[in-house]
This record gives structure tokens, C-alpha cells and sequence, in this order.
């Protein structure tokens, strides 16, 4: 792969800003796309190598800071321009492998690799404590194919090969979440097993029906060549499959089950990095096959698309906030709020307007933003705690009150408070609802309510954070710099104040999430 | 460049210092952060003095007027004089919040635009709950809670309001609005929660209380009057606003009057000023809208007195209750004179700042005509006087001798009063220094030797009917049933009545909806509920336990094969 990467790219790239503003300094720009992939791919077998102890995590790191920068070099090359594509070995895009880079998937790596960056650079001393170190090399490993895996699904133009990645990603977070000393995460990871398989093999019988029917594997191509077949039930049938089987994947209630045990055992830090971007990389492709592919297949796919998808939001909306309220531990909590969150994206998509899109986007970066940051200030709470029971962290914000800080903040964006990240897609959320007719006003009260039970859930770790417990007998304001360790404490108010500035500052995810979802309409501008 | 920067940042990082430095360094913070916004408010030029570009509208975070710098004037100086109220007695993280949610006042005096307000809205209910919690006490909590869920629903009430408004007229600009349909009616309905407009007026009173004797001074200034400013700014001659006034004037008085705890006395009092300006906003007039932007100056001011008056002998004591405490005079007199002085100019005594601004709304009424208005607002002067102006001095300084001897107030507390106590009388001798704020030209003499009579009587006839009925004034420990009642008692009540009802029409039926509901409990039970109490015990719920593979797995058909379904019946049917 490494030879093809060297070899140069197709000349049809079209640049405009980008080429004036990057080009010079980066010769190597038209093979970001690949660069994005081979980096963490490459690095995978190299850490396995590195048994010094903090050698592996130091080089998983660096690799993938690196991989952060591309995606920032690329999301700032594609926003408001053409994407970027390349040509795996120069074999022109429907019978070679095409590698694209627009902007939806420029905001989706912007999200994985930042999730990951930030996870590995706060989390090695709590995943020293988790891991026996000579495990440590092969952990590390499996966090970089993950990372390969979830950046591959999202610069793949081609359906099989996003199938490809998707099964490197999964098999490599099985490891993340068994890996850790949790015994309860084995079973909790062969569900999970389990579930994944039989999620990416429907995927893969529906990708097998639409190439049956139009012979090609090409997004792009499938999606001019759909509109041609002539008996559609196979195109149907796979639309069944695919949708069904990314919905599984991306934890869409009711197929949501595998992920609360999934996140609550995993070691903590991998715990922060999978909900930051797992479940949204699924329903990426979910939406991509959805509008891209399918929205071509038959003229009532849109109103199929929201009549179904639709009422499984809304339930899963109120459902994940319901289950969250009344949960006991924190971990959980959060899990179930995803389940909670994954709901508003999957909403603002069954609208199917660009506005609706719009909002869904948007928040899959803002809610990686706040569920990150809130899970990695759980880990930051165990470092002192035995576990994450709410009623084991009692008091921990008399310990450490500037991570608890950190947690209101990430929790505030998580209920959509005005200058947090989380507001801006609730706001574009409830625009997109109110725009639907009469039924988008009964989807404003759901998420009316929904916020309203954000707060109580947040609340609930915050009442036991401040006021039980026992931590508050010992405290003293010199103990936090003690108890977090500083790389863990800078991590998580680098995600904070993140939170903060995409809430007051957030041009870049508004113009490529609003681009995004033009593309996704089928109408690019 | 000084000009452009918003008041409200000021304050705002003047609250993070204050999180950040300690000792000396964090007085000199807390002194000087107020003054230097109020010399930036006082520079705020007429008009939208910048635009920036946020989602797909312009935000004008600065628009100056003569009314919003009147108002972000008073919150400033209230600031900064509750900051020197409070700062050796209060903790650290408490003066932070007071301070970010006094900048969350300013930011509302000054939003050009509907988002800003909404946004520095939200930054007012997220500081003053974290005040209310300052009260550290479980009640303080469970309080507290309470307080954000009712102002976090208010929020989103306001905010799906604007966003509807914004949708229908693509514009986001900040203009009077008549309530006539949906989106404007939740904007005015958004607004109103905060003015403790009923039927939610109890989030007040069972809020403020609460929290440290301190904190209630901040709380009693901002929120209300926040929301009375956007009240002018959006909905000025909006006649149902008249009928919500009057009701939160009457509303306040009686409550306040079968009131015991001390502080909750003048909270009620709030919701009942409040009224005042709720109705003048309703009347809408020129000189209307003056007097409520004016009674809203003066009321934060002897509001505030009276609360710290109030925080004082909390502070001193310990104690809530008027029943608990009395005499207090002997030991107290400077927070006693302080406190007498707050009272008087509440109830609109003549030379106090009360009398010169609530008598401006009574004119307002008068000039529209409307006789039971204004009839309305007099005798209600005359219950202010009897709930706050009697009652609350003689129950806590004087009536008996509890045999209390605390220290008078702390020397900053101290002058913190004598400050806001010197403001209300020189308000009451000097009002043309306050009618030059005001909006609009003041036309208008307030000590004509008629009205000054008319007040006089009123207030002696009230104040001898005070000292008559004292036996049925003495406070018990009794508890006064509010509004939240309605939520937390009454609507379980309605269901229990409603069921005996229909006992009488029928057994079958009676017993078909109490199995329902009872199968509607168990139903929410084995959904989301934790089974039993051990720490470690897997939650048992349906929808909150983990499934086997097995049926997930069949969920996994059951949906795949609904989908299939669905996907035949839309391509048969079309």
C-alpha cells in the first residue's frame, strides 16, 4: 500500500482556497487522503514493537496527533470547496478504489481523530493502571487499527471498502473494551461481538443485493446506476438490510443494548474515545448510503426513510433519557444519554430537509464534544474512586473541583445551555423541527421534554457529586493536583473550553456541516 | 476601542478572577470589577453599536437606550454594592456567581437582539441556581433543583419562541411584539416565568429563602427585573400584562401576609412589586412605561436593603422565623433604621423613593381612565404597607423581646445599607435625579400636597389597622399553601376526585382505570426502574437491563422485516 501511496494522484483535483492557502507549504496535500489511513495503519505493527514502558502510548500518540492534523489540513482544505479525491493506484474512480474527502467526512475526521488525540494524550497514566504493562504494546495497537478502521470508513467512496474498515475498527474495539480489567467487560464485548457481526454481515447482503443488481461498488456510480434498475425489490430488500444492520451498528433504539455494558466496562479512556466518535462513524455511513445510494432507488425512499426512522428516534430519545435518570451508575448514565443523543441525530435526519440534516451533523460533532469530555472526567473521577457508582464519587467536587468544573461545563453543552457547543445543534434542531408543519412542533415538545430530563440526569451526578459522600473530610484545595494526573487534567479542559468556543466560535463545524448536508440532498453547491 | 467592549464582559471575567485570586487581591476584585462596568455602561452610545455574524443572523450584543442603560445602571451599582455587602461573609464561589449573574443582567439590558437576550437569559438561570445552592442546606438543594428546572423550561419556552419568530419573519431583531400567535405568545410566556408571573409565581418565594443570607440580596435584584425590562422592550401596551399585575400585586400581599419566615415575607413582597411593573408595562403609556422602568430602579434598591437588613439578623441569629425572633432594635439599631428605612420606602411613604415612582404607574392608570386599575394599585399601597412596611420592622426588631442580644452588622454590611438607605431617601427628596434617567419626558410633579395627602391617609389608616388586628397578625408556625401546590398537590387530587367520581357512575369502570394506571406504574417500573436497593444490583428494568443475544437478535428481524414491510406497502400504494 505504501508503494501505491507514492505514486501520484489523478490531475482532475480542483483547488481553490486550499491550494492558495496550503498548497505551498504542503507538497504532499493530494495524498492527504491516503496519508489520513497509512499513518495509524502503519504505525499499528510498529507500536507493537515498543515494550519500554510509556514507549508504545508515546508513539500511538504522536501518530495519532499527526492524524489530527491531517484532518484539520483536510477539513480546512474542503470547506466550501470541491472535495478532494483520490485514486488508489491511479485506476480511474468506478473500478479502482476511490478514496474522497468532502465535506461530511472532513467534519467525521475531524471528530475521530480529535477524540483520539485528546483520549490517548490525558489517558495514559489511567490506562498504566488498567493494563498490565507488557499488554500495554497490544492495547496501543488495537487503538491505532480502531483509529485506521474509523478514519478508512470515513475517506472511502466505495461501499466494500467501507465494509473493510468497518470490520478493522470493530474487531480492534472489541479489544479496547476487553482489554481492561473489568472481567464483566468480556461478556459485555461478546455481545457486543455478537451484535457487530450480524450488524456489518446484513450490511454486507445489502451491499451483495445493490451490486447485484447495478454491478458496482462505487458510491457515486451506485447512485446513478440505481436509478436505472428496473426491479427494485432487491434494491429494496437491501436497503432493509443496510439500514437495519448501520442502525445496529450505530445504536439506534431499540438495537442500542449492546452499548451500555460495551461503554460502562471498558477501561475508562477507551470508554471516552468510543463514545466520542464509534457510534457516530456508523451512522455516517448510514446516512451517506441512505441519501447518497438509496434516496435515488425509489421515489417514496425519503418517506420511507423518516416514516421509519422517525418514530425509533423519538422513542429512543425519551427512552435513553428515562433509563438515564434512573440510573445508578455514572458510566451508564452516560451511556444511556447517547443512546439519548444518537436519537436527536437520527431525528433531525428523518426530516429530510437540509436543515434537519444540518442540525444531525452538526451535533455528531458537538455531542462528541460534550460525551468525550464528560467521560473523560469520569476517568479523572476514578482515579480517586473505586468505581463509578454515583454514590461512590459522593463528594468528589469538594476534591476536585476544577475537573468537576469541567464536567458541569461538557454537562451544560450536553443539555444545549446558550454558550456551549450542544446549544447550537439544539438550535438547529428545534429551526429544522418547527419548519416540518404541525407534526415538527409535537417533535419540538419531545425534545422539549428531553432537555428538560438532560438537566435532572446531569443534576443527579451533580447533587451527589457536591453534596454526599466522603470525599469532602480529607479535601483540601492542594489535593487535586495530586489525585488527577496533569496530562488527564489538561485533556479535559482542552475538551471543555472546546465545548465553550465551538458554542461561541463555531464557523467551521457550521460550514461543514451545512455543506455537508447540501451534499447529502443532492443538491452541492 | 474601550467603547466596544460589552459591560457584561467585564463583570464576567471580574467572576473568574474572583474563582482565581485570593486574599487582598480578591476584594480589589471584587470592588473594582463593578466600577469599572459602570463606567463602560455609562458609555454605551444610543443605538446597535456593533453586529457580528453568529449562525445566520446578525447579533447586536450591544444596543444602548436610555431605558436599558437606566437598567443595566441600577444592576451595576447593585453589584457592586452587594459586593461589598457580601464579600468578607460570603464564600468565594458564591460572590462568582452573583457576579456572573449580574452580568447576565447587564448583557439582557443590553442584547440588541433576541439570541443575545436569550443567551445572557440562560447565564442569569445558571448562576443565580448555583446562588440558590450556596444556601447549603438539603433544603437549599432540593430548592435549587427545582428553581433551574422551572427557569430552564421558562428557557426553552423562550427559546423555541424566538427560534418560531425567527422562522416566520427571518428576523431576530429586538422590537415590541403584540402576543398574537404561538411563537409570540411563548416569547411572552418564556418572559413571564421569570417574572414570576402565576400561575408559577411560587418558584420565587420557595426559591430565594433558601439561599444564604447573602445570597437572597443578589437574587431579590436580577431576574425579576430582567424580565420587566424585556417586558418594556417586547411587549409595552400588551393588556393582558394589566390582569397579570394586578394578580401578582394581590398575590403577593396576601401571601406575604400569612407569611412567617422572614425572609420569604419580602419575597413574596417581590412577586408583589413585581405586579406593579408587570401592570404598568400592560398600561403602556409613555408615562407608564416610565414609572415601571423607575419603580424598577428604585424598587432594587430598597429591596435589597430590606434584604440585607434581613440577611443581617439571619447572619447574626441564625434564625428564619419571625416568630423566633423580636426586640431585635436594642442591639441592632443601625440594621433596624436601616431596615425601617427600606420598609417606608417600599410602601410609597412620601419622601422615600418608593413614593416618587409607584406614585408615577398610579398616574399612568389614572390618565388612561382606568378607575379600577388605579383603585387597585392604591388600596394594594396600602397592603405593602401592612405586609412589608409594618410587619416585617415590628415582628423582627421590635413587637416582643425575644431576649436576643446579637451584634449589629459588620462594618461593610453596614455601609452596604447605609448606602442603599441614603439612595432610597435621596430618590424620595431629589426625583428629578432619576426622572432625568428615564425614558421618556417626565411631565410630572410627585409631591403635590393632594397626593401627598391621599398617601398620608392611606398609609395611617393601613398602619392603624396594622396595630388593631395585631392579634390576628401574630405569626404561628404555619405553612401557607402556594401555587406549586397546584402541581404537588392538587393535580394527584383532581385524579383521586376524578376517580370517586366515577365510582359513583360505575364499579367496572373505577376498576378498569385503576388497574390501567396501576398497569401503567408497573408498565414504567419494568421499563426504566432499578430493582432493588444494593449498590451493585444490575438494573432490572426492560428497557434500563441488558438483553440476552437472543432477543436482540430478534428485535433485530422483527425491524428488518418491519422495514421490508413498510418499504412494500409505500411502493404497492403509490
Amino acid at each position: 500500500m505504501r508503494s501505491k501511496g507514492r505514486i501520484s494522484h489523478d490531475g482532475k483535483i480542483r483547488f481553490a482556497r486550499g491550494e492558495a492557502l496550503l498548497a505551498p507549504h504542503l507538497p504532499h496535500l493530494p495524498h492527504l487522503p491516503m496519508l489520513q489511513v497509512l499513518v495509524p495503519l502503519l504505525m499499528a505493527p510498529f507500536v507493537l514493537l515498543l515494550h519500554p514502558r510509556g514507549l508504545a502510548w508515546a508513539a500511538a500518540t504522536a501518530a495519532s496527533l499527526m492524524a489530527f492534523a491531517i484532518a484539520v489540513v483536510l477539513a480546512l482544505t474542503v470547506v466550501g470547496d470541491a472535495p478532494l479525491t483520490y485514486q488508489v493506484g491511479r485506476w480511474p474512480a468506478p473500478y479502482g478504489i476511490e478514496l474522497r474527502v468532502d465535506d461530511f467526512s472532513a467534519l467525521l475526521l475531524l471528530v475521530i481523530t480529535g477524540a483520539s488525540s485528546v483520549t490517548l494524550l490525558g489517558g495514559w497514566q489511567s490506562l498504566a493502571r488498567a493494563l498490565p504493562s507488557a499488554r500495554q504494546p497490544y492495547y496501543f495497537s488495537a487503538w491505532l487499527l480502531a483509529l485506521t478502521g474509523f478514519v478508512g470508513i470515513a475517506v472511502s467512496a466505495d461501499a466494500f471498502n467501507i465494509f473493510v474498515f468497518m470490520e478493522v475498527s470493530s474487531l480492534a474495539s472489541y479489544v479496547l473494551i476487553a482489554g481492561g480489567p473489568d472481567r464483566r467487560a468480556l461478556s459485555a464485548v461478546f455481545k457486543y461481538l455478537i451484535m457487530g457481526t450480524v450488524g456489518a454481515t446484513f450490511y454486507l447482503v445489502g451491499i451483495g443485493l445493490v451490486y447485484m443488481m447495478t454491478g458496482t461498488l462505487n458510491l457515486a456510480d451506485m447512485a446513478v446506476r440505481i436509478s436505472d434498475v428496473a426491479d427494485t425489490r432487491p434494491v429494496l430488500l437491501a436497503a432493509g438490510f443496510i439500514t437495519v444492520g448501520l442502525a445496529l451498528k450505530a445504536a439506534i433504539f431499540p438495537l442500542h443494548i449492546w452499548l451500555p455494558n460495551a461503554y460502562a466496562y471498558a477501561p475508562h479512556i477507551a470508554t471516552a474515545f468510543l463514545a466520542a466518535c464509534a457510534t457516530k462513524v456508523a451512522l455516517y455511513v448510514l446516512l451517506r448510503f441512505d441519501f447518497v445510494v438509496l434516496q435515488h432507488s425509489a421515489s417514496e425512499h425519503a418517506v420511507q426513510f423518516a416514516g421509519y426512522l422517525m418514530p425509533l428516534a423519538v422513542l429512543g430519545i425519551l427512552v435513553g433519557s428515562g433509563v438515564a435518570i434512573f440510573e445508578r451508575d455514572l458510566k451508564r448514565l452516560l451511556a444511556f444519554s447517547s443512546v439519548a443523543q444518537i436519537g436527536y441525530m437520527l431525528l433531525g435526519a428523518s426530516l429530510v430537509t437540509i436543515a434537519g440534516l444540518n442540525a444531525a451533523i452538526l451535533h455528531m460533532f458537538n455531542h462528541a464534544l460534550a460525551k468525550g469530555g464528560l467521560f473523560l472526567v469520569v476517568a479523572a473521577f476514578c482515579t480517586v474512586a473505586a468505581s463509578s457508582q454515583l454514590e461512590q464519587i459522593g463528594g468528589i467536587a469538594r476534591k476536585m473541583p476544577w475537573t468537576f468544573a469541567a464536567f458541569v461545563v461538557c454537562g451544560l453543552s450536553l443539555i444545549g445551555v446558550p454558550g456551549t457547543a450542544g446549544f447550537l445543534s439544539k438550535w438547529y434542531l428545534v429551526t429544522a423541527a418547527l419548519d416540518y408543519g404541525a407534526l415538527g412542533i409535537a417533535l419540538v415538545g419531545v425534545i422539549l421534554v428531553s432537555s428538560l430530563m438532560a438537566v435532572v440526569y446531569i443534576w443527579r451526578v451533580v447533587e451527589s457529586a457536591c453534596f454526599a459522600g466522603e470525599f469532602g473530610d480529607d479535601a483540601d484545595s492542594d489535593s487535586e493536583t495530586a489525585a488527577v494526573p496533569p496530562l488527564l487534567f489538561i485533556a479535559v479542559w482542552i475538551v471543555a473550553l472546546a465545548n465553550l468556543y465551538f458554542g461561541l466560535a463555531s464557523a467551521l463545524p457550521i460550514e461543514l456541516a451545512a455543506s455537508a448536508a447540501n451534499l447529502l440532498m443532492g443538491n452541492a453547491p | 476601542m474601550l467603547e466596544y467592549l460589552p459591560p457584561a464582559f467585564v463583570l464576567l471575567i471580574g467572576a473568574a478572577l474572583i474563582g482565581c485570586v485570593r486574599g487582598a487581591l480578591r476584594t480589589l476584585v471584587v470592588l473594582t470589577a463593578p466600577i469599572l462596568t459602570l463606567l463602560l455602561v455609562w458609555q454605551v452610545p444610543d443605538g446597535v453599536v456593533f453586529e457580528v455574524a453568529f449562525l445566520d443572523f446578525a447579533i447586536e450584543p450591544i444596543e444602548g437606550s436610555p431605558v436599558r442603560r437606566l437598567f443595566a445602571l441600577i444592576f451595576t451599582l447593585m453589584a457592586l454594592i452587594g459586593g461589598l455587602y457580601a464579600y468578607r461573609q460570603a464564600a468565594w464561589h458564591e460572590l462568582a456567581a452573583a457576579y456572573a449573574y449580574a452580568a447576565g443582567a447587564i448583557g439582557v439590558s443590553f442584547a440588541g437582539d433576541l439570541v443575545t437576550l436569550f443567551i445572557y437569559w440562560e447565564v442569569m438561570a445558571i448562576f443565580s441556581t448555583f446562588i440558590v445552592w450556596n444556601g447549603a442546606s438539603r433544603d437549599a438543594q432540593a430548592a435549587g433543583i427545582r428553581y433551574a428546572i422551572m427557569h430552564l423550561l421558562g428557557g426553552v419556552i423562550l427559546m423555541i419562541g424566538i427560534e418560531g419568530l425567527a422562522v416566520q419573519t427571518g428576523s431576530i431583531d429586538l422590537r415590541p411584539i403584540r402576543a398574537v400567535d404561538l411563537s409570540t405568545w411563548l416569547i411572552l410566556i418564556g418572559v413571564l416565568v421569570n417574572a414570576a408571573a402565576p400561575p408559577v409565581s411560587a418558584w420565587l418565594a420557595d426559591a430565594y429563602p433558601r439561599s444564604s443570607p447573602t445570597g437572597s440580596v443578589f437574587l431579590s435584584a436580577f431576574t425579576t427585573k430582567a424580565a420587566v425590562l424585556a417586558l418594556i422592550l417586547l411587549f409595552p401596551g400588551e393588556s393582558v400584562l394589566i390582569g397579570v399585575g394586578l394578580f401578582m400585586i394581590i398575590y403577593g400581599i396576601i401571601y406575604a401576609l400569612l407569611e412567617n419566615d422572614i425572609r420569604r415575607i419580602l419575597a413574596y413582597s417581590i412577586v408583589n412589586q413585581v405586579g406593579f411593573m408587570v401592570c404598568a408595562v400592560g398600561i403602556g403609556t409613555e408615562m407608564a412605561l416610565n414609572g415601571a422602568a423607575a419603580h424598577a430602579f428604585a424598587h432594587i434598591i430598597y429591596k435589597a436593603l430590606l434584604f440585607m437588613s434581613a440577611g443581617v439578623v439571619v447572619y447574626r441569629t441564625g434564625m428564619n422565623r419571625c416568630s423566633d425572633v423580636g426586640g431585635l432594635f436594642r442591639t441592632m439599631p443601625l440594621t433596624a433604621i436601616c431596615g425601617i428605612v427600606g420598609a417606608l420606602a417600599i410602601s410609597g411613604f412620601p419622601l422615600t423613593s418608593g413614593f416618587t415612582t409607584k406614585t408615577l404607574i398610579s398616574q399612568a392608570a389614572a390618565q388612561e381612565s382606568m378607575a379600577f386599575v388605579y383603585f387597585m394599585l392604591a388600596a394594594a399601597s396600602a397592603g405593602v404597607f401592612l405586609h412589608a412596611g409594618i410587619k416585617f420592622p415590628w415582628f423582627v426588631f421590635f413587637q416582643r423581646d425575644s431576649g436576643l442580644r446579637p451584634k449589629d452588622a459588620p462594618w461593610n454590611m453596614a455601609l452596604a445599607m447605609l448606602i442603599f438607605a441614603g439612595l432610597c431617601i435621596l430618590l424620595g427628596v431629589a426625583p428629578e435625579l432619576l426622572y432625568g434617567l428615564l425614558p421618556y419626558p417626565v411631565e410630572y410633579q410627585a409631591y403635590t400636597s393632594g397626593k401627598v395627602l391621599f398617601y398620608l391617609q392611606l398609609l395611617l389608616f393601613s398602619g392603624l389597622a396594622f396595630f388593631l388586628l395585631l392579634p390576628l397578625m401574630k405569626r404561628t408556625l404555619t405553612i401557607s399553601l402556594d401555587t406549586d401546590w397546584l402541581w404537588r398537590a392538587l393535580l394527584p387530587r383532581i385524579a383521586g376526585h376524578i376517580i370517586r367520581a366515577s365510582l359513583k357512575i360505575g364499579q367496572p369502570f373505577l376498576a378498569t382505570i385503576l388497574k390501567s394506571l396501576a398497569r401503567l406504574r408497573g408498565v414504567a417500573a419494568a421499563l426504566l426502574s432499578v430493582s432493588s436497593a444494593a449498590p451493585d444490583a444490575k438494573p432490572s428494568g426492560l428497557l434500563a437491563r441488558s438483553w440476552s443475544i437472543g432477543s436482540t437478535a430478534l428485535a433485530v428481524l422483527v425491524l428488518l422485516t418491519l422495514y421490508v414491510l413498510a418499504y412494500l406497502f409505500w411502493n404497492v400504494h403509490t
